[in-house]
C-alpha cells in the first residue's frame, strides 16, 4: 500500500510537470524551430520570445492592466470582508445564516450568467474599459471568498480574547486593529492570496468588460493568437510570465496555506 | 468559550459587503430577469413577450444537449478527481522540506490563468508540435483532439484533472493532517490493515472536507468556460460545448438579449438549487 | 447624449433605463421585497422558533420562505418545459404550496 501510493504520487508529479516543462521549452525556442520538429531538449535555446514581450507595449501594457485590476480587487475585497467576517464570527444577528448563504451562492455562480448585465451596467455608468470595472466585477466572487476564509480564521481565535480586551477597557476599533488583526495575520495573507489568484486567473469577465484601453494580459494572449497566426514561442513565453506572480504570492503565504485548506474554505 | 453575542448592530459590519455584492449581483440579476421577459431590439424598442423565451430555451435541443454534456462532464470530473486527490494526499510527505516542496508543486496548476492552462494543453496535446500528441502518434495511436469528439473529450478531461485535482488533494491533505495520531495507534492495536484504517479511521474524519471538495469541484466544473474555449473552442462540432460556452456565444457573440437572459436565469436557478442542497448538507454536518 | 431627468443630470430614471424594467417584473421584485420586510417585522415582533416539519429539515420561517421561492421557481420551469398551457395554473399550485410550506413545512 505504502509503495503503491508512492508510485502513484511520483506518477502524478510527472503528469503535473510534463506539460509545464513543455511550455518552458516552447518559450525558449523560436517559431521556425517549433514548427520544424519535436525537440525534447531545446537544441538552440533563445530568449528572443521574452525580449519580444518586454519590448512590445501591447504585451507589457497588458501585464500592467492585469496587475492594476487584480490589486484593486484584492484591496476592495479584503477591506470590505474584514468587518463582515468579524460580524459573522462574533455575533448572531437577524438573517445572518441567510446572508452567509447568499454570499456563498455568488462564489458559486457562473460568470457567464452575469456577462450580459455587467456589460450593460458598466457601459451605463461609464466604467466600461477601465480596470475598476473588472475589479468590481471580480468582487462578485472574491468578496464572498474573502468573507468565507476570514470568518474561518477568526472563528479559530477564542472569543475570550475579545472579552479580555473589553474588560481592559479597549474600544472595539482599537481592539480590532491593534490586537485582533495581528492575531489573524496568516488568515489575511491567505485571503489576499486567494483574491489575488481568482482575479488573476479569470478571463471571461475581464475580456467582456475591457476594450482596447484596459486590455489585460490574458486577453492579449487570446487575441494575438487569432490575429497574426500562431506565434507559439511568444505565446508560451507569455504563459510562463503569467505564472510568475502566482508563484511569488504563494511563496509569502506558504506556511499558512495548509491551514487555509484545513478550514476547507476556498 | 463565551457564546456568540446576539445583536443586530452587527449589520453595520456586513453592510459594506452587502452593498458591494448587491451592486454586482442583485442589480445584474434583476436586469437579467427583466431582459428575459422581453424581445429587445434596442433599449427603447422592446416588446413584452412573457415566458416565451423560457419555453423556447427549454425546447432548444442545443441547450438540452449542452446541459446533458455538462452533467456528464461534471460527473466524470468528480469520479476521477475525488479518488485521485485522496490517493495523492495520502502519499504526500507529512513534514520537512520535501512536504513544502511538494505542496508548492501541487498548488502550481491552481495559480495559472485559466486561458494559459488551455494554451499549455494545446501545445502539449497537438499532434504536430505537442509532446503528448507526438508520443501517441509515435505509438501508432491516431490521436487528434481537433477532429475526433472522443479525443477532444479525453483531452479536456485530462486537462481538468491536471488543473483541479490539486485542489481536492490539498483539501484532503489538510483534512488528514488534522487527524490525531491516537486514532492510528488505536487502530494499530486493533490490528487494522491499511484498508481498514482508511475506511474506518480516515474516511469518516474526512467527511466534511470531502463534502466541501465535492461542492467546489461540482460548482466550478459547472461554470467551466475558459479552458475548453482556448483548447477546443467547443468543438469539434459542439462536442465540448458546455453551458457557459453556449451562453457566452448567445450573449456576446450574437447579442440575443432576450434568449440569453432566459438561459442565464435558468442556469442560475440550477446553480442555486445545487448550492442550497450542499449548504444544507454542510450545515447539518457542522451541527452533528 | 444624457437626458435631464429631474434636477440630476444622470437622474435615477435615466440611469435605470438600461435595466429595461417591465411592470410584471417590477411587481414581482416589489412583492419579494415586501415579503422580506414582512418577515423582518414578524421576526422583531414575534421571534420565530426553529422547528422540524413536513420536510424533515430543521427550518426557520426565513428558510421555509426561501425553500418556497426556490421550489416555486422549479415548479414554473418544469411547467414551462412540460406543457404549453397557461402559466397561471402553475402559479396557483405554487400559492397552495407556499401556504402549506409556511404553515407546516
Amino acid at each position: 500500500m505504502r509503495r503503491a501510493s508512492n508510485w502513484l504520487l511520483w506518477g502524478y508529479c510527472v503528469y503535473l510537470v510534463l506539460p509545464l516543462y513543455w511550455l518552458v521549452t516552447m518559450a525558449l525556442r523560436n517559431n521556425q524551430d517549433i514548427v520544424a520538429g519535436l525537440e525534447v531538449i531545446p537544441a538552440n535555446p533563445t530568449l528572443a520570445n521574452f525580449a519580444e514581450i518586454f519590448g512590445n507595449p501591447v504585451w507589457y501594457q497588458g501585464f500592467a492592466n492585469s496587475l492594476s485590476y487584480v490589486v484593486l480587487n484584492t484591496l476592495i475585497s479584503v477591506l470590505v470582508a474584514l468587518p463582515a467576517a468579524y460580524a459573522f464570527s462574533r455575533y448572531r444577528f437577524m438573517g445572518d445564516r441567510h446572508l452567509f448563504f447568499w454570499l456563498l451562492t455568488n462564489r458559486m455562480a457562473p460568470p457567464a450568467v452575469f456577462l450580459l448585465p455587467f456589460f450593460q451596467l458598466y457601459s451605463a455608468i461609464g466604467l466600461f474599459d477601465t480596470p475598476l470595472a473588472v475589479a468590481l466585477a471580480h468582487c462578485l466572487f472574491t468578496v464572498p471568498l474573502a468573507v468565507w476564509i476570514l470568518e474561518g480564521f477568526m472563528s479559530a481565535v477564542p472569543r475570550s480574547l475579545d472579552e479580555m480586551a473589553r474588560l481592559d477597557g479597549h474600544r472595539l476599533g482599537y481592539f480590532f486593529l491593534r490586537i485582533f488583526l495581528p492575531t489573524i495575520r496568516g488568515g489575511v495573507g491567505v485571503a489576499v492570496f486567494f483574491c489575488f489568484m481568482f482575479s488573476w486567473v479569470e478571463l471571461l469577465l475581464a475580456r467582456t468588460l475591457t476594450g482596447s484601453e484596459a486590455k489585460p494580459i490574458v486577453v492579449v494572449m487570446t487575441r494575438t493568437v487569432s490575429a497574426s497566426g500562431m506565434d507559439w514561442g511568444v505565446l508560451a513565453a507569455a504563459g510562463v510570465l503569467t505564472i510568475v506572480p502566482g508563484v511569488a504570492v504563494v511563496w509569502f503565504v506558504r506556511r499558512h496555506l495548509v491551514k487555509g485548506f484545513a478550514l476547507g474554505r476556498v | 468559550m463565551p457564546e456568540r453575542r446576539s445583536t443586530n448592530l452587527a449589520w453595520f459590519g456586513v453592510l459594506p459587503v452587502v452593498l458591494v455584492v448587491a451592486f454586482s449581483a442583485v442589480i445584474p440579476l434583476m436586469t437579467v430577469v427583466n431582459y428575459s421577459l422581453q424581445d429587445i431590439f434596442d433599449l427603447n424598442t422592446r416588446v413584452f413577450v412573457g415566458f416565451d423565451w423560457y419555453r423556447e430555451t427549454l425546447r432548444d435541443p442545443r441547450f438540452l444537449e449542452a446541459l446533458v454534456r455538462q452533467g456528464l462532464f461534471s460527473m466524470a470530473v468528480l469520479v476521477i478527481q475525488l479518488p485521485l486527490g485522496i490517493l495523492v494526499a495520502k502519499g504526500l510527505p507529512k513534514s520537512g522540506w520535501r512536504a513544502s516542496f511538494m505542496l508548492v508543486l501541487i498548488a502550481l496548476p491552481l495559480l495559472i490563468p485559466w486561458n494559459v492552462v488551455g494554451t499549455i494543453w494545446q501545445i502539449f496535446a497537438r499532434p504536430d508540435i505537442g509532446l503528448l500528441g507526438a508520443a501517441l502518434a509515435g505509438l501508432g495511436v491516431d490521436f487528434n483532439y481537433t477532429a475526433s469528439p472522443v479525443d477532444a473529450w479525453i483531452t479536456v478531461l485530462m486537462m481538468d484533472v491536471w488543473h483541479w485535482t490539486s485542489l481536492v488533494a490539498l483539501l484532503a491533505y489538510a483534512g488528514l493532517a488534522a487527524i490525531p495520531q491516537a486514532y492510528y495507534q488505536a487502530a494499530a492495536l486493533d490490528g487494522a490493515g491499511p484498508w481498514e484504517v482508511f475506511r474506518y479511521v480516515e474516511l469518516p474524519r474526512l467527511r466534511s472536507v470531502l463534502i466541501i471538495a465535492i461542492l467546489l469541484r461540482l460548482m466550478d466544473s459547472f461554470m467551466i468556460y475558459t479552458e475548453p474555449f482556448v483548447l477546443t473552442g467547443g468543438g469539434p462540432g459542439n462536442a465540448t460545448t458546455f453551458l457557459s460556452q453556449y451562453l457566452t456565444s448567445m450573449a456576446v457573440g450574437q447579442f440575443d438579449l432576450g434568449p440569453a437572459a432566459a438561459f442565464s436565469v435558468l442556469y442560475f436557478l440550477l446553480i442555486l438549487l445545487m448550492c442550497w442542497v450542499f449548504y444544507t448538507l454542510v450545515m447539518r454536518e457542522a451541527h452533528e | 447624449m444624457p437626458r435631464r431627468v429631474g434636477r440630476c443630470r444622470y437622474g435615477v430614471l435615466a440611469a435605470m433605463s438600461w435595466m429595461a424594467w417591465t411592470a410584471p417584473s417590477a411587481t414581482f421584485f416589489v412583492a419579494v421585497l415586501l415579503a422580506l420586510a414582512t418577515l423582518t417585522v414578524a421576526e422583531v415582533l414575534r421571534p420565530g422558533q426553529v422547528r422540524r416539519g413536513l420536510l424533515g429539515l430543521v427550518t426557520t420561517r426565513g428558510d421555509r420562505f426561501f425553500i418556497s421561492l426556490l421550489s416555486g421557481a422549479a415548479l414554473h420551469v418544469m411547467w414551462l418545459a412540460a406543457t404549453a398551457l397557461p402559466v397561471w395554473w402553475a402559479s396557483i399550485a405554487w400559492l397552495v404550496l407556499l401556504v402549506v410550506l409556511m404553515r407546516w413545512g
